[in-house]
């Protein structure tokens, strides 16, 4: 059955491997921004069967003769767009039986046809850390999305087989988010407590799985839960901690070097106040902007500095939208907001694109335009971290998924009349009973 | 618009403009002084608090004993055309939310300046954002939820800050009424609840004008500020979203014949004609406000085209009830020019029409000889994300450095 499954996945994501392979297709005469390597001021962008073929100076890449061109002069081309925290899909995480729900997956829930994809897709989003919500110790496994065309969400993963595979990261939060009555903590310790007694099981479970040493009558009870959980001990999962004030970040960083598990911050509200102590432990840090401070005690002191900030210390940096907190359709604002309060350009557009891939093990995959990586793609009008730069068109492996000037994509850019058709607002802060 | 407080705190207002730096000048490359064309390489002459001249560098003397400011551009101090700030703080605990009364759905006897808080943090981080004068006061949420005021944010008390002391009161149509109060619970008893209290308006008017004292009403405060609205000397602000909630505002006003702004409008694209057609002018929802609820259907391309189809509008941080917990006009207006606002036309739905709308042009919104001298420096194109505002001058005092 599941062999079954992602056979056919990939004869739906990957045509050419029935047909052999696709016509190539070349952008040209665009500006090139690839992350990974200086701004190639006349570029040539060459991608075939989902991948980049090539990519370079006009004079030093050659198009394929069978190639299909796309006379993109005057344009600006970035790597496709990482959002390493986002809400979107209309997913859901753990209930209200407990504070710790590590076995609960957010992509059981997900609807592969929201609009709130279309959306980010405006934005120049192509790939997704789509989270569970903040209001529990740990809510649930998110799932790294690439925004392709599905039905299903099977066809949005990065891995074949979400069962035996990896397909995300774990969040966790502290502060006050997950505070509460009973079965959730009362305070910030009796919150660290309670997720040090979980790790120390899950270091158990993971000792028992050790001394039974392939003998099935030795195994402990599957527990899927415990089985998240000593992925994130072995590091093969991340842990992506909601976490605002500094000395909530501590605590992060703290309960992380205790079960020397893998660790993203995430909002990060006071990181200007402890940047140094950040990039010490060498933990990235995957910030939001938010207008004005405020609105919640934790986010009284955020300040647009904490991207030049933690820059400065030497962390990495990453933008995200945690949508829709912030509009995934001018997602790269972000960025621009990072500049203006002191970042450098290099570091805003990698906070864009390359740190978040890494925030999720995607690196090899997405986050530069090099080749043999997905041919993810945005084509911007000018220069990205302008306000009069709007995204022209947004390409998932080689897909076209987003073209202003097709009217119905537009209407996604700019909104209207039942363009969003589903609320879009996900109170993910808060608890569903 | 009502000046009685305001005459009171004149005397005030010049007490405090006497501490600040007596004589100031400011040179730029480019000032928008919204009062005529742009001009290039032009000054600002500051004396006393108010603008003493303004012209092109060649034709403006400046006096040596002046303090000089230069930059690249130069607008009018920003005015937020409806904001809760000063009444819904940044902690947003229940000890610093005032925008909304719960208690009753229709409270227009509410009066703003008896709760703002000068010194909140959100007015100090808006005007360090460029937002000089603020028309703030209650939220929306309230079939009539209070009556606005209008303040400049560099003072630390509303009686120094108070610009007008009663401008608006503020209404709300809409499905969101529903959330705060068990009645109304439809669109259409909230309706008729607005108009069973504006009939009641009228008759008390009505007695209250009887020759003979001891046939006139007990003095209601509720009553008083409904027969505010309907004599004119308050504007009705109706916040409405739904194109429905629209058009019920504008038969409100049609029936009851009170000035009104309309508020929010996520949907005034869709009844554009009717809109200008009554004379009606628009304080345009945040442009980045979230698509859900009432707003669901809000498009970056409105303000476009309220300026394409010639109706008066302003810009709005209006009310956030989460992160961020405020907005700011400047960034939603930059919004809106990358998505097909002419950009003159930005800078006067931030500036000289706000001004005009709340009735205070007289004082701020352009800068001209004899106006409040508040001024906002920048350091590139004021809409573009990575310009600073690197200073801000409110009554001729330097209140942000550059």
């Amino acid at each position: 059955m599941k062999k079954l499954l992602s056979l056919s996945l990939l004869v739906l994501l990957f045509p050419a491997l029935l047909l052999g392979q696709s016509q190539p297709q070349a952008f040209t005469g665009a500006k090139i921004i690839p992350i990974d390597g200086a701004p190639i001021s006349n570029g040539t962008l060459v991608v075939q069967d989902g991948q980049i073929l090539a990519v370079g100076s006009a004079d030093q890449v050659d198009i394929p003769p069978n190639a299909q061109t796309h006379d993109v002069s005057g344009k600006v081309i970035m790597p496709g767009f990482v959002d390493s925290h986002s809400h979107i899909g209309s997913g859901d995480g753990g209930d209200n039986s407990s504070a710790m729900h590590p076995g609960v997956r957010i992509l059981d829930s997900i609807d592969p046809h929201s609009d709130t994809f279309k959306k980010a897709l405006a934005g120049g989003i192509t790939t997704v850390n789509v989270m569970p919500g903040s209001g529990h110790l740990m809510s649930g496994r998110t799932v790294y999305l690439k925004l392709r065309k599905a039905d299903q969400i099977e066809e949005m993963l990065f891995v074949d087989d979400p069962t035996e595979q990896v397909a995300g990261g774990l969040k966790m939060a502290n502060g006050t988010n997950p505070l509460g009555e009973g079965p959730f903590p009362g305070t910030r310790a009796k919150s660290a407590a309670m997720v040090r007694e979980l790790f120390i099981e899950a270091q158990n479970y993971q000792q028992k799985i050790e001394n039974a040493d392939g003998d099935p009558e030795k195994m402990p009870n599957r527990d899927i839960g415990m089985e998240t959980l000593v992925q994130v001990l072995e590091g093969d999962r991340i842990v992506h901690n909601h976490t605002h004030r500094h000395d909530d970040i501590l605590t992060s960083i703290r309960l992380a070097e205790e079960f020397d598990y893998r660790l993203v911050l995430h909002h990060v509200s006071e990181a200007w106040k402890i940047s140094d102590e950040i990039a010490e432990a060498n933990v990235p840090a995957s910030i939001i902007v938010l207008d004005s401070p405020g609105g919640k005690m934790e986010a009284v002191d955020i300040r647009y500095e904490n991207g030049a900030e933690l820059e400065k210390a030497g962390a990495t940096v990453g933008y995200h939208t945690d949508a829709s907190i912030t509009d995934t359709r001018l997602f790269k604002r972000s960025a621009a907001f990072g500049v203006r309060a002191g970042m450098s350009r290099d570091a805003a557009l990698n906070a864009l694109t390359l740190a978040n891939a890494k925030m999720m093990d995607l690196q090899n995959r997405v986050g530069t335009l090099e080749e043999g990586k997905d041919a993810d793609f945005v084509v911007l009008s000018g220069d990205p971290l302008s306000v009069y730069t709007r995204v022209q068109q947004t390409w998932v492996e080689g897909q076209k998924r987003f073209d202003i000037s097709n009217p119905e994509d537009r209407e996604y850019a700019t909104g209207g009349y039942n363009v969003y058709q589903r609320a879009t607002q996900n109170h993910h802060h808060g608890r569903k009973k | 618009m009502k000046n009685k407080i305001s005459l009171l705190f004149a005397a005030l207002l010049l007490g405090l403009t006497s501490f600040a730096s007596a004589q100031v000048a400011v040179q730029a490359d480019t000032i928008y002084t919204m009062d005529g064309p742009k001009i290039v390489d032009g000054v600002v002459l500051i004396n006393n608090g108010k603008i003493e001249a303004v012209g092109s560098a060649s034709d403006v003397e400046i006096p040596s004993n002046y303090e000089m400011h230069e930059t690249s551009v130069v607008t009018p101090g920003l005015i937020d055309a409806h904001t809760v700030v000063g009444l819904a703080g940044i902690y947003n605990q229940d000890s610093d939310q005032d925008q909304l009364e719960t208690s009753n759905a229709i409270q227009p006897e509410l009066r703003a300046f008896d709760a703002y808080n000068a010194r909140e943090e959100l007015v100090s981080f808006v005007l360090n954002k460029g937002v000089t004068t603020v028309h703030t006061g209650h939220g929306p949420g309230a079939l009539a939820s209070g009556q606005t005021m209008i303040a400049k944010t560099a003072y630390n008390s509303v009686e120094n800050a108070l610009v007008d002391s009663a401008t608006t009161v503020a209404f709300t149509l809409g499905s969101a009424v529903g959330q705060y109060f068990d009645k109304p619970g439809t669109r259409s008893k909230g309706v008729a609840m607005l108009r069973q209290k504006f009939i009641e308006a009228q008759e008390y008017m009505e007695k209250r004008s009887a020759g003979d004292p001891t046939k006139r009403p007990p003095k209601n405060l509720q009553m008083e500020a409904l027969a505010d609205v309907l004599n004119g000397e308050l504007t009705a602000m109706i916040t409405a979203h739904r194109s429905q909630d629209i058009m019920t505002a504008l038969r409100l006003k049609e029936e009851f014949g009170f000035d009104m702004i309309l508020d929010g409008a996520a949907e005034a694209y869709m009844v554009l004609d009717e809109i200008k057609e009554a004379g009606v002018p628009v304080f345009i929802h945040p442009t980045m406000i979230r698509t859900y609820g009432d707003s669901k259907n809000a498009s970056f391309t409105t303000a476009s085209k309220l300026a394409e189809a010639g109706i008066p509008f302003a810009f709005q941080s209006g009310f956030e009830n989460y992160v961020p917990k405020t907005r700011i006009i400047l960034f939603e207006a930059a919004v809106a020019t990358a998505y097909g606002l002419d950009r003159t036309e930005a800078l006067r739905a931030l500036t000289i029409q706000p001004a005009q709308l709340l009735g205070i042009s007289n004082r701020v919104g352009s800068l001209a000889e004899g106006k409040d001298a508040d001024l906002v420096l920048f350091d590139g194109d004021p809409f573009e994300y990575t310009t600073h505002v690197n200073g801000v001058i409110v009554d001729g005092k330097v209140v942000k450095g550059n």
